[in-house]
């Protein structure tokens, strides 16, 4: 048993990392396995505890338009969309690095021609936004976002700055790991994915209610790139390479489809 | 080979300056013949408008069709993509200008929603069925008992309005598929 702590920084009057670790630890003692996505109903992440659903979801099947995504094209997309580190003057500060994988939907298929968006932090951590008001310099040569298109084997690729960690407010001394915010179509409505991309080993990830939602060890990996030593280009950029699996073929057979003659 | 699938997490409250988009909210230009407004405002558990949520609008055109247009991010004003994307305002309200969509393949007639917000930390799904004349009723809305009226737009002097409720009392009903 996780023992139940409780406290607050006499500065900030903020929970302290003890407290909101302690909460995660005993979420993470009970879990018993098979959770593949996040639990929206996680209280180490305060924000999250007025804005889940608290009624089981209602399972339907998709029906009609469901079954079809939004049709992005070159018209939508310019391909130097792709490019973070050159939408301004100048270059970015920070590591130069490549960011690329494949969308692939639950059977390993490419989904191809397909809207990705990403946006992200800069360098020191800061994002470009009027509500972050963390102390960290705005570069004005970043930005932070990118769209692409996926191509016939579901690629997609982006340039762009490693972003670093940022504090917030769910706590005292809180800060995010490392990463990139990405949304993603899939050829369902019902495939649709807003999620982040994580750096590997990052220590901060232990001590993030965000990252922990996701209860599942692997899951949780699955959010993580790899460094991809053969993507690195000579005196230029790294290079982090992750996949990004969508929910489900467009139909799984219910049970009921195939246990008619029992 | 079947792979596990990527788990989500929340759009994060930095989302503003990345998403939204010139024309997001525009299926077709305010003012359009047929055009409708569709709106309403995303609220919490203990009933405060959530002003940093986003919520997107995929459906058919009028006749029931679904289209593969692009031109989503980029309007032309004339080209119908059946898709469109509106952050909530500090309010907790959002709208779309667009057309009613058709039912398909002789199912009702729905908007589906997906919906995102900072403490959010998967996307939710939904539809916003069109006003149901007596007596229509389809299996989803059956099964979702007295709860159904949270899946209807409601008609109003604007035009349709769909409030989402992420908790509480009258939480909308949110939907799940098989694979989810």
């Amino acid at each position: 048993m996780a023992e139940h702590v409780t406290g607050t920084d006499p500065q900030t009057a903020l929970e302290t990392q003890r407290v909101i670790s302690g909460e995660m630890s005993a979420i993470a003692e009970r879990y018993a396995g098979g959770e593949l996505q996040p639990r929206r109903d996680y209280p180490p992440y305060r924000s999250s505890m007025l804005r889940h659903p608290t009624k089981a979801l209602q399972q339907v099947d998709p029906e009609g338009v469901e079954l079809w995504s939004p049709c992005f094209g070159e018209r939508d997309v310019a391909p130097l969309e792709a490019d973070l580190t050159i939408q301004r003057a100048g270059e970015p500060i920070g590591e130069r690095m490549t960011v690329t994988g494949r969308v692939l939907d639950g059977d390993g298929r490419p989904v191809r021609r397909q809207l990705v968006e990403v946006w992200q932090a800069n360098a020191g951590g800061r994002y470009i936004h009027q509500r972050d008001q963390h102390p960290a310099p705005l570069d004005p040569h970043f930005t932070g976002t990118g769209r692409c298109l996926t191509d016939d084997d579901g690629r997609y690729e982006f340039t762009t700055i490693k972003p670093g960690p940022y504090p917030w407010r769910n706590h005292h001394n809180a800060w995010r790991p490392a990463h990139i915010h990405f949304s993603v179509f899939g050829t369902d409505f019902t495939q649709r994915l807003v999620t982040q991309m994580y750096f590997p080993g990052d220590p901060l990830f232990a001590l993030d209610p965000i990252y922990q939602s996701i209860l599942d060890p692997a899951a949780r990996e699955r959010l993580v790139a790899s460094y991809d030593h053969d993507l690195t280009r000579h005196e230029w950029a790294t290079g982090y390479r992750w996949d990004i699996v969508l929910t489900g073929p467009r139909r799984i057979p219910l049970t009921s489809d195939t246990e008619e003659t029992s | 080979m079947t792979r596990a699938p990527s788990p989500g997490q929340t759009v994060g409250p930095f989302f503003h300056f990345a998403l939204p988009y010139h024309g997001d909210r525009a299926l077709v230009a305010p003012g359009t013949p047929g055009a409708v407004l569709l709106h309403g405002v995303v609220y919490d558990g203990a009933g405060a408008p959530v002003p940093d949520a986003l919520v997107e609008v995929w459906q058919a055109d009028p006749d029931g069709a679904v289209v593969q247009r692009p031109g989503s991010l980029r309007r032309d004003g004339f080209t119908f993509t059946g898709f469109g994307r509106c952050a909530t305002d500090p309010a907790g309200r959002y709208s779309f200008s667009t057309l009613p969509p058709g039912g398909v393949d002789g199912g009702l007639p729905f908007f589906a929603i997906a919906v995102l917000a900072r403490g959010l930390l998967h996307r939710l799904l939904t539809r916003a069925y069109l006003p149901l004349p007596p007596g229509v009723t389809d299996p989803v809305l059956t099964s979702a008992g007295d709860r159904a009226a949270t899946l209807v737009c409601i008609a109003d002097d604007e035009g349709l309005r769909f409030d989402i409720r992420l908790q509480g009392d009258r939480e909308t009903v949110f939907l799940t598929t098989p694979g989810d």
